[in-house]
């Protein structure tokens, strides 16, 4: 057995899982219109034994309670959703596993299935280049370590749904569409060329619009799923030119081939800004998905869906796919740097940087969007919404990271996010359980002593994503700032340590709203708040754990004095280009990366200190409001995020699609149509000319002997009187001729 | 001594009779009668000969037809009934619904 012929066998259970519930589901609810029946309100089942009505914009728990409802096939549900996940993750470890001991990590395993393109050569296409693509999967150390915690963090997942969509009419549903989720994920994670790699990211993208939406009879989530796959669907068109460009650059579309041509040849395939060009496509794709700006403005929206997909999908693994398609690019995004360098030589203005250069342009979306997503979380009440605008901002950084050409301290915050922002969801899902369905952090407070499991797993989960030293957020944000200050994004790397301190602020705010000071919900809500049941703690305590201990994988040099265990892991998925095209390595001294780690300690220090001094006190709003009323509009611009879905709904839905749809009309009703109307009056005059010869020529002949036979048979008719005796007459006159005749001729 | 001549004489008066009455004659009733005179110039004409050839079949043949024009007429005055009460009429004249 070796790492290859167990590859393929990773998402397949998933696929099975996906199956046989979707199939269980389907057949439970084809007799009642495929609704979710019972019809009526998901309510956490028992333990709520009064109603009382949630309408917040909640969507887990709301509508009555009280009413139990058997669920069709739960228990089968139940078991197979979560164990297709949980054996997935087992074969991926084993071939991880198979995988270090076959090659220590240093090459890649292609297990290829079947060719899925033979699309053959024409002289046509592409200077007749060979289009083939393979059905392969790869496995090297980035879709390892994709692959490791994609699998983890989902079947935690899955088990902690369980519990959380425990009294779903949908749950059936629910776990078909998170098992083909996981399918499609570990496709995107595992696939050995891009077109594979798309095939995972549509399924992605599908699976979320279908989760998103997953309460459709509600409008806003039906509304928020759409909205995420249309804004997807414009990165796609971006990803899939990437995917074009690569193709027509490399005549292959398989990662092996292209990095070993674009790393052998660096100089050829650089020439004119081509390789940019491709990069900026694919870096387009990875803002539809990975939610960057101006393509941001889905993800908040799609916390529509329920908690967990918002922490597997939203959070954890779906969004971080751009980051980890960037990453596995970084050859083109390093060859892109260098040929900008090289283009501009010395006096490289930031205008020439942004046209030349695909990896600048990510580093500044990233950090642009890191800031931006930060400032918004600052205002939001719903506490899904703070952590979404958290996951914008952090995916901000991961590219930031990437654009600073430091793939592996990327990647890095890659896999710490999804430990702590997991935990952060499933336990913002625990709270959202426990007062049953209300989002509002202004009704909160004072939880802490009531749920002290997710209290303590969403405190550890804080600390680890507001940087404090010792947990994961710590280690891998300060080696996106160190890289980000080594490439020398001096004003990059302000923004991003201004973004922690921000960070930091928002997310003690989130504590101190939720879980100190006097609870502010109804009494009702107080009575029957309680700890979620242990299918759901346990998955917290472990993410908990995974967000303290993991940031010890990539400990910097310069702490330790050994290698970052971490980047020394991704450094064969970085191979070095040809020579000429190798950056200057930059080392810094350890007093400056003492200095920078130091600063953003402090920052992140100051930030916690002020979010506990503004929100402290029994009624924990008096500074704050003080503050925003000074700030006036400002404050609620940024409330109103900026209005920038109102800017999109204005600029794009009403002024593109309503006033540009008129001018394409106008356009399609006035120059178009000349060519349907020119050509349907030629055929008129052409018919009128057959219609002519057909009326004279062809008719004629028909009618001339219908009108010859009339004229002859006019006379005739007037024998048949229709009197009998006329025939008779005749008859007897007949026989009396014949007779005649018969006696004259005898 | 009335011979065979007579005989046929008589018979084609019948005859000549019937036909003139069948072409002539518009009520149907008065047609279908002249039918029968026809019939049984015909008749007459059977037993002429059969009497004068001594054999029998012509009588028998006169059996025959005598039985058919009762049939003849039972239909016939049937049709007659039938057509009366569609057009509440005996008249040959009205039923031309034939024309050309």
């Amino acid at each position: 057995m070796n790492a290859a012929s167990i590859l393929p066998w990773i998402p397949v259970f998933p696929l099975i899982g996906f199956l046989v519930n979707g199939f269980l589901y389907l057949v439970s609810h084809s007799k009642l219109g495929g609704k979710d029946a019972p019809k009526g309100p998901h309510g956490h089942g028992d333990d709520h034994a009064s109603g009382h009505a949630a309408e917040t914009h909640d969507t887990h728990g709301a509508g009555g309670h009280g009413e139990h409802h058997e669920i069709p096939f739960s228990a089968v549900h139940a078991v197979i959703g979560p164990a297709a996940t949980i054996l997935s993750c087992l074969v991926a470890f084993a071939a991880i596993f198979l995988w270090w001991g076959e090659t220590r990590g240093h090459e890649a395993v292609v297990a290829t299935m079947w060719t899925w393109l033979p699309l053959g050569s024409n002289p046509t296409w592409f200077g007749g280049k060979a289009l083939v693509v393979d059905a392969a999967f790869r496995l090297d150390a980035l879709s390892a370590l994709m692959l490791a915690f994609v699998t983890f963090v989902g079947a935690l997942i899955h088990v902690y749904s369980v519990g959380y969509m425990g009294h779903d009419p949908g749950f059936g549903r629910y776990f078909s569409y998170l098992n083909l989720f996981m399918f499609s994920m570990l496709t995107l994670v595992l696939g050995a060329g891009l077109p594979i790699l798309f095939v995972g990211w549509e399924g992605v993208g599908l699976c979320s619009y279908l989760l998103i939406g997953f309460y459709w009879e509600k409008d806003f989530a039906a509304d928020a799923g759409k909205k995420a796959f249309v804004v997807n669907r414009i990165g796609d068109f971006g990803f899939v030119l990437g995917i074009f460009g690569c193709f027509a650059l490399f005549g292959t579309t398989d990662f092996g081939s292209m990095f070993a041509m674009a790393a052998a040849d660096p100089a050829k395939y650089a020439a004119g800004g081509m390789l940019t060009a491709v990069c900026v496509a694919l870096f387009v794709g990875a803002c539809g998905k990975s939610a960057q700006i101006p393509l941001y403005v889905w993800l908040p929206d799609a916390m529509a869906g329920p908690t967990p997909v918002s922490a597997l999908i939203h959070a954890a693994t779906m969004v971080t796919a751009g980051v980890y398609m960037v990453a596995r690019c970084n050859v083109f995004y390093r060859v892109s740097h260098e040929w900008a360098m090289k283009t501009l030589g010395e006096g490289a203005t930031v205008w020439g940087l942004l046209t030349h250069d695909a990896s600048f342009v990510v580093a500044v979306v990233g950090g642009a969007t890191a800031l931006f997503a930060a400032t918004m979380g600052l205002t939001q009440t719903d506490i899904k919404k703070v952590l979404a605008y958290s996951t914008v901002s952090q995916l901000g950084y991961m590219f930031l990271g990437c654009g600073a050409l430091a793939f592996s301290a990327g990647m890095f915050h890659v896999f710490t996010h999804a430990w702590f922002k997991a935990c952060l969801f499933l336990g913002s899902g625990s709270v959202i359980h426990a007062l049953g369905g209300e989002q509002d952090m202004t009704k909160m407070g004072g939880l802490r002593k009531l749920i002290p499991h997710t209290f303590v797993t969403m405190f550890i989960a804080t600390l680890a994503i507001a940087g404090v030293p010792g947990l994961a957020g710590f280690f891998s944000k300060d080696a996106i700032l160190a890289e980000t200050w080594g490439a020398g994004y001096k004003v990059l790397w302000a923004l991003a340590v201004l973004t922690a301190g921000i960070t930091a602020f928002y997310m003690f705010r989130l504590i101190r709203m939720t879980f100190y000071g006097t609870f502010r919900g109804t009494p009702e809500q107080l009575r029957h708040v309680h700890e979620s049941p242990a299918s759901m703690t346990g998955p917290l305590w472990i993410l908990a754990a995974g967000a303290v201990f993991v940031g010890y994988l990539g400990i910097p040099k310069f702490l330790l004095g050994e290698e970052n265990f971490f980047e020394r892991f991704l450094e064969p998925v970085i191979p070095a280009l040809a020579a000429g095209w190798r950056p200057e390595v930059h080392e810094m001294t350890h007093a400056t990366e003492f200095i920078l780690m130091g600063s953003s300690v402090l920052v992140a220090l100051l930030g916690i200190f002020l979010a506990v001094a503004f929100y402290s006190g029994s009624y924990p709003f008096a500074l704050p409001e003080r503050v925003a009323s000074s700030l006036g509009g400002f404050y609620r611009l940024v409330r109103d995020k900026y209005r920038i879905d109102e800017l999109y709904e204005a600029v794009f839905v009403n002024g593109l699609v309503k006033k540009g749809g008129r001018l394409l009309w106008e356009i399609d009703a006035r120059v178009l149509d000349l060519i349907p109307n020119g050509s349907s009056s030629l055929t008129v005059g052409l018919s009128r000319v057959s219609s002519w010869f057909d009326r004279t020529f062809v008719d004629g002949a028909v009618n001339g002997v219908a009108a010859t036979l009339e004229t002859a048979w006019r006379g005739m008719r007037r024998v048949q009187s229709g009197r009998t005796q006329n025939y008779a007459l005749t008859m007897a006159a007949g026989v009396f001729g014949f007779v005649c005749l018969y006696l004259l001729l005898r | 001594m009335i011979s065979v001549t007579h005989y046929v004489a008589l018979s084609f008066l019948l005859f000549a009779i019937g036909v003139t009455g069948v072409l002539i004659r518009r009520n149907l009733l008065t047609v279908l009668m002249s039918i029968e005179l026809i019939l049984n110039a015909a008749n007459l004409n059977l037993i002429a000969f059969s009497r004068q050839l001594g054999d029998l079949n012509g009588q028998l043949f006169t059996v025959f037809v005598i039985t058919l024009a009762a049939g003849e007429a039972a239909i016939g005055l049937a049709i007659i009934i039938s057509l009366y009460r569609l057009k509440n009429s005996v008249n040959l004249d009205a039923v031309s619904e034939l024309k050309g």
